[in-house]
């Protein structure tokens, strides 16, 4: 049986092949303007890597900021259940989910079922979220993916005093004017990301084991200031952190086309 | 008796001299990236202005977040004393002041003395503050002053979905992309700045008679936003609102070598 799983994110795009609960291909691309479009395109790039035309697959659902306009999916779940489901799938002892976006950031904490038991989500303030390192590696001007490994290099600690990515962003102008070295900023930056997302992990009720999922899981700055501020070890997930809610998706649309024969309303 | 009042901010440095108790001069700069420097340049040019030497000063109070580099000053007093004294000495009625700064926000409640009752200050986010409009100016390749005219000339205003600065930036340029126009843009983003002031200034529990200070209140769309959120009609100033906290420091300045104030 094949099944798709679909996330659209306000940044990336995100599509997941499985069959029989196996990855066949995967895709992540950047969003653009219209979620329709960007669906497309990434469910075109997966099933082309499959070698697999659409009609082949039994059910397809959809997930992330857009996905009410993905026209070809037959049903839809929120983030919260699909990054919980795929994290859950891979780590079956996973308590607390930590997801990292490019506009917002949840924490997520699920029982010995699997179930979500509760979730926070910050999407009105950038600081804490995928946006606020996109900011500060221009300012910096270097790729958001080499923040992680940059501020490894860090030799001078440095702190940033503001919270909110406008204050922030003067002073790292402030440190550059300065000459501070480009590492040791990066370590800040960082920081001031993990800071952030270790409030809303602790507001949640943290509770071992804990994963990471979204793109800002790569960035092994982050998730060392992070392991250090809550004191506990971040689990890595065996598949890229970044496909998680598209895979969690397809968890999903495998139990819905499972279901389907004694239930076809359900789609 | 003359006595001087000095407010060294973020973003600019503003100086009153008062001469038996009415004001001679003002003076107001852009900052200099030291305070210090920033301090001596307005004293210069307000005591330039009034013709008077800066040792004649009986008193002077600094004020403001520089307020410790002001070297002719005999006495350094928080922005949130100043700002109520100064509100009070222009619009004796107001028993409120809500203060937009380029950097900062605050509103003061004050007593009929023009002594502080209550305040909350808002610095911690740009939401709220100037930064917000003036990172709105830049985005929208508008001038910053021009913002208020814009905004008087919407049919349609937008409504903004999004608070933090970084989040309504992206929102005004799909907004922009979209073809929305330029006038209703700017006033939706009037209205998104006025909502966060007042949820400030709600906080502790708005009086009857409010006052509005600070370079943001000469944006004419901002005053009329702010009017509009707060469900209630602000008290104009006679006076330039950047200078009231400059004004405030003169006039306890002018009380503490024993004068009163009335400016």
């Amino acid at each position: 049986m094949i099944v798709a799983g679909c996330d659209i994110g306000s940044l990336t795009s995100k599509a997941v092949i499985l069959n029989n609960r196996n990855i066949l291909s995967q895709a992540v691309m950047r969003s653009s303007f219209r979620p329709d479009e960007s669906a497309r395109k990434v469910m075109d790039k997966a099933l082309a890597d499959a070698g697999i035309g659409i009609d082949e697959l039994s059910c397809c659902v959809g997930t992330g900021y857009g996905r009410e306009k993905i026209p070809f999916v037959d049903r839809v779940f929120s983030e919260i259940a699909c990054h919980a489901k795929g994290a859950r799938h891979l780590m079956p002892a996973v308590r607390t989910v930590i997801d990292i976006g490019g506009q917002d950031c949840k924490a997520i904490r699920l029982d010995d079922r699997g179930s979500v038991v509760k979730f926070i989500t910050n999407d009105k303030c950038a600081a804490g979220t995928g946006r606020f390192l996109d900011v500060m590696a221009r300012l910096l001007g270097v790729d958001p993916d080499r923040l992680g490994r940059l501020s490894a290099r860090a030799g001078r600690p440095l702190s940033l005093a503001s919270t909110c990515t406008v204050w922030a962003q003067a002073e790292v102008i402030h440190h550059l004017n300065e000459n501070t070295p480009i590492a040791d900023i990066a370590a800040a930056v960082n920081q001031a990301m993990a800071g952030r997302v270790a409030i809303l992990a602790r507001s949640v009720g943290l509770q071992p084991e804990v994963c990471m999922t979204g793109g800002v899981a790569k960035n092994v700055g982050v998730v060392a200031h992070l392991e250090k501020l809550l004191d506990v070890k971040i689990r890595r997930l065996r598949i890229d952190p970044q496909i998680i809610g598209a895979f969690g998706a397809a968890l999903y649309a495998g139990e819905t086309w499972g279901g389907a024969s004694d239930d076809r309303s359900r789609l | 008796m003359i006595v001087a009042g000095c407010d060294v901010g973020s973003l600019s440095a503003k100086a009153v001299i008062l001469r038996d108790g009415r004001v001679a001069a003002s003076h107001v700069m852009r900052a200099r990236p030291h305070p210090r420097d920033s301090a001596r340049e307005v004293m210069a040019a307000v005591t330039n202005k009034a013709g008077v030497s800066p040792d004649s000063f009986d008193y002077c109070v600094a004020t403001g977040y520089g307020r410790n580099n002001v070297e002719c000053a005999d006495a350094a007093e928080s922005e949130i004393a100043c700002h109520a004294k100064g509100a009070w000495t222009v619009v004796p009625q107001a028993r409120m002041v809500i203060d937009i700064g380029g950097q900062d926000a605050k509103a003061v409640r004050f007593d009929e003395n023009g002594e502080v009752v209550r305040y909350v200050y808002n610095d911690k986010c740009a939401s709220g503050t100037g930064r917000f409009l003036e990172i709105m100016a830049e985005a929208l390749d508008i001038r910053l002053e021009d913002m208020g005219e814009i905004a008087s000339r919407s049919k349609d205003p937008v409504t903004l979905s999004n608070q933090c600065v970084v989040f309504a930036e992206t929102e005004i340029i799909s907004l922009v992309n979209e073809g929305r126009d330029i006038h209703d843009i700017v006033c939706g983003l009037h209205r998104a700045m006025a909502h966060r002031v007042a949820s400030l200034a709600r906080s502790i529990e708005l009086a009857s008679e409010i006052t509005m200070s600070g370079g943001v209140a000469k944006n004419c769309g901002m005053f009329a936003a702010l009017e509009e959120a707060l469900k209630i009609r602000l008290m104009p100033m006679e006076i330039d609102p950047q200078i009231v906290g400059a004004l405030g420091a003169a006039v306890i300045a002018l009380e503490k070598t024993g004068g009163k104030g009335g400016a």
